[in-house]
């Protein structure tokens, strides 16, 4: 069409991902200990550029280096370990669980267990975390029972929820983890809002709100970040930058931002982009941003760079959309081999002990399932009975449910 | 003719509809207020977005766009501006989705002036429907049963399910065709009482007919707005008695909307109360989802009460 003012107007739409497109390489990789650490009151445009930076502490020999090394003694950095494996081991029981038919579906977190896991020791025990379905590590790293997490999970008797919820949506207030919804991105605001009236009613406990960055791009992302950066809720904003959301590669969502911590910036909220698979980088900047909200500085946006190793879930392939070599061609290693040879490196760790812990992770996980087998699954047979489907629904039964429920039983 | 799952007649609608029409946009990514938004956008620019929501279970975002938005833009704009976009969702459980992967929430548009709706329950409706959706000139909520979308599900979730290929529903014309909105089907023609459902109860209703032996007329709605009040009157006053199933919670649901429309018109030719048969009033369960479905048992339960009333 002739346009007598100008040139056609064009419109930009995205590629699909299907024909093994391989990922964007990861932009702007500081090297480790590169980058400073600003005081928690850093004035927010002083520190506006390192949400175009990468904040990293292992280097690639295994070394602790720069300002951002956080004080974790041995022992420390073994339980970081201890925990990590136990995600990943608890993970691939699950897995191989779904495979052997007796769980309807799973989601695991492979090469993203460092986040939850380090920031979940960073915080602390009566911190409310709002988590996706990719953060069991905060459970596990907060000593939930295990053995109850594989019951939700098989759906069975022993279930806490009863067989309500899809596998992986655990719920626990007593640990610190808000329910999970299925519906994307509606914790990231409620997490506000906890904060919030902790800080209402004088509280000391914050928040900590989590989101991959495919659903960042959902309208509740966007809320949250008005409310928090109004009120200056005390809340630590996680967007998991995992590169996929299912087969949308992370670009789609960013859309022309060249990070997901520039999110923050339009709000005046302080924005780190952090190495996700660097534990001690994920506990120091959780750490800072934590602290910052206990000193009602306000909230922090920490964007976590990582890779999401496996798929989707167990309803996912990706081998039709991305490359099989993806994970070796990441530039951020693997968070657990990544914290073994800084223990390594500092003497603390050596091939004799890393096979010891892995025996005795993989033997607490088979033991774990074990147990909760033996209670069935909801492929067995053996869940709550279906009358309790009622409960819940009100505080009280009401009337047309008991004659909902009399007419199912009846 | 070709045989056709519902997925494929569905993507062979918006490659017709896309072809026939360059105003045609087809598009969804996860981001459902976004989605709609964007589609009314485009609607008011002149195009027919045809847009889908992965779930029917995550539209609440996409809800004021549709309720506040879409349904009323030609209203109040006294026809200046409309929506004619189509908005596509699966829908219903029995797939082991839990809360979040299960619902049928078709009563919260139809309870919405100014939106259409269709239910649809085979491949060769699918791609009628669709196309006639795309084309009308106002929203149109557009939903798929996704238990239907391999094979005519009866409810019989331990049996192998028949694939569209042995079913004549799943012979779908090549080509450009449409179903007008508005238009029930009869299903099955029988004597001795009407079942009114849609989607996946319809094959539901279909099993519980057969395996009972009561000689049910059962008619797919289609549409549930514009409802096709005529063909629904008609079998109600020769049979007498009235079934209504669905897979939606009962209450506020659609049911209550048939079971009224069915005593105002056809009271004097009732012999028993219409019945309703729907989900319970929870939450969908995610392992006790076969409790909660209302399979050809409980519908051939109630059925016998019907005709036993
Ligand atoms: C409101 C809503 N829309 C769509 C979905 C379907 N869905 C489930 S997970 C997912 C992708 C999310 O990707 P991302 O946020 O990057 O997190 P990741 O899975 O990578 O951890 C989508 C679209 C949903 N659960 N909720």
């Amino acid at each position: 069409m002739d346009n007598p003012v100008g040139p056609a107007l064009q419109l930009r739409i995205p590629e699909p991902a299907r024909g093994h497109r391989p990922a964007d390489p990861v932009p702007y990789i500081s090297a480790a200990g590169e980058m400073r650490k600003p005081d928690l009151d850093e004035k927010v445009e002083r520190i506006a550029l390192m949400r175009k930076q990468l904040v990293r502490v292992l280097d690639d020999e295994g070394h602790a280096v720069g300002p951002w090394a956080p004080a974790l003694d041995a022992d420390q950095l073994r339980q970081g370990l201890r925990d990590m494996m136990t995600v990943r081991s608890f993970d691939a029981r699950l897995l191989r669980a779904h495979r052997q038919g007796k769980i309807s579906f799973y989601m695991q977190c492979l090469g993203e267990e460092a986040i939850a896991c380090a920031q979940r020791r960073a915080l602390r025990a009566d911190d409310m975390h709002f988590p996706t379905y990719r953060q069991q590590g905060l459970l596990i790293a907060g000593g939930h029972p295990i053995v109850t997490m594989m019951n939700q999970v098989l759906s069975n008797e022993h279930d806490p929820l009863k067989g309500r919820q899809l596998p992986v949506m655990y719920s626990s207030k007593e640990h610190g983890f808000f329910s999970i919804s299925g519906n994307l991105a509606t914790q990231y605001v409620q997490a506000v809002g906890w904060a919030m009236a902790s800080a209402l009613r004088g509280d000391t406990r914050i928040a900590s709100a989590w989101i991959g960055e495919g659903a960042s791009a959902e309208s509740d992302f966007h809320a949250a970040l008005v409310f928090a950066s109004t009120y200056q809720a005390p809340v630590i904003l996680n967007i998991v930058n995992n590169q996929w959301a299912i087969s949308t590669p992370e670009d789609f969502a960013r859309g022309a931002s060249a990070t997901f911590a520039d999110r923050g910036y339009g709000f005046s909220i302080p924005a780190l982009r952090v190495d996700g698979n660097d534990y001690l980088a994920v506990y120091a900047a959780s750490q800072w941003a934590a602290e910052r909200a206990r000193s009602n500085l306000g909230p922090t946006l920490l964007e976590w760079v990582t890779l999401r190793v496996g798929a989707h879930s167990t309803s996912d392939d990706p081998s039709v959309y991305r490359p099989d070599d993806e994970a070796d061609r990441f530039p951020l290693g693997d968070p657990i081999e990544r914290l073994r040879r800084h223990l390594t490196v500092i003497g603390a760790w050596d091939d004799e002990r890393q096979a010891a812990l892995q025996t005795e992770v993989d033997a607490l996980i088979a033991d774990a399932f074990a147990e909760a087998d033996s209670h069935g699954s909801v492929k067995s047979g053996h869940t709550s009975s279906p009358a309790t489907m009622f409960d819940d629904v009100y505080a009280t039964l009401p009337r047309h449910l008991v004659e909902q429920r009399d007419r199912m039983e009846g | 003719m070709p045989a056709m799952t519902m997925i494929e007649a569905i993507r062979d609608a918006h490659a017709i509809a896309m072809e026939r029409d360059d105003t045609v946009v087809v598009f969804g990514e996860d981001v459902e207020a976004g989605i709609v938004g964007v589609a009314v956008g485009m609607a008011a620019y002149g195009l027919r977005p045809c847009v889908e929501i992965q779930f029917a279970d995550y539209v609440y975002p996409a809800y004021d766009q549709i309720v506040s938005e879409a349904a009323r833009l030609r209203h109040r704009s006294a026809g200046d501006f409309t929506a004619p976009l189509t908005i596509r969702m699966p829908t219903g459980g029995g797939i082991f989705g839990g809360q979040t992967h299960s619902q049928s929430p078709e009563a919260l548009f139809t309870h919405v002036a100014g939106l259409k709706t269709v239910v649809v329950s085979n491949p060769y409706d699918a791609k009628g429907l669709l196309l006639a959706a795309i084309e009308d000139d106002d929203p149109v909520i557009f939903l798929e049963p996704k238990r239907v979308y391999n094979g005519p599900f009866d409810g019989h979730h331990d049996r192998p399910i028949v694939p569209w290929s042995q079913h004549p529903l799943g012979e779908v014309p090549a080509g450009h065709y449409t179903i007008p909105l508005g238009q029930a089907r009869v299903h099955r023609s029988g004597d001795d009482l009407t079942v009114l459902t849609y989607g996946t109860l319809v094959h539901v209703a279909q099993a519980a007919a057969d395996e009972s032996g009561i000689d049910a007329e059962i008619i797919d709605l289609r549409t549930l707005v514009p409802l096709d009040v005529d063909t629904i009157v008609a079998s109600v006053r020769r049979t007498g008695r009235c079934l209504v199933v669905h897979e939606a919670t009962l209450t506020s649901g659609f049911g209550a909307e048939l079971s009224a429309t069915v005593q105002e018109r056809a009271f004097h030719h009732l012999e028993a109360p219409v019945t309703r048969v729907c989900g319970w009033d929870t939450p969908y369960p995610h392992a006790h989802e076969w409790s909660y479905f209302p399979g050809p048992d409980r519908v051939a339960r109630a059925m016998r009460e019907v005709m036993s009333a």
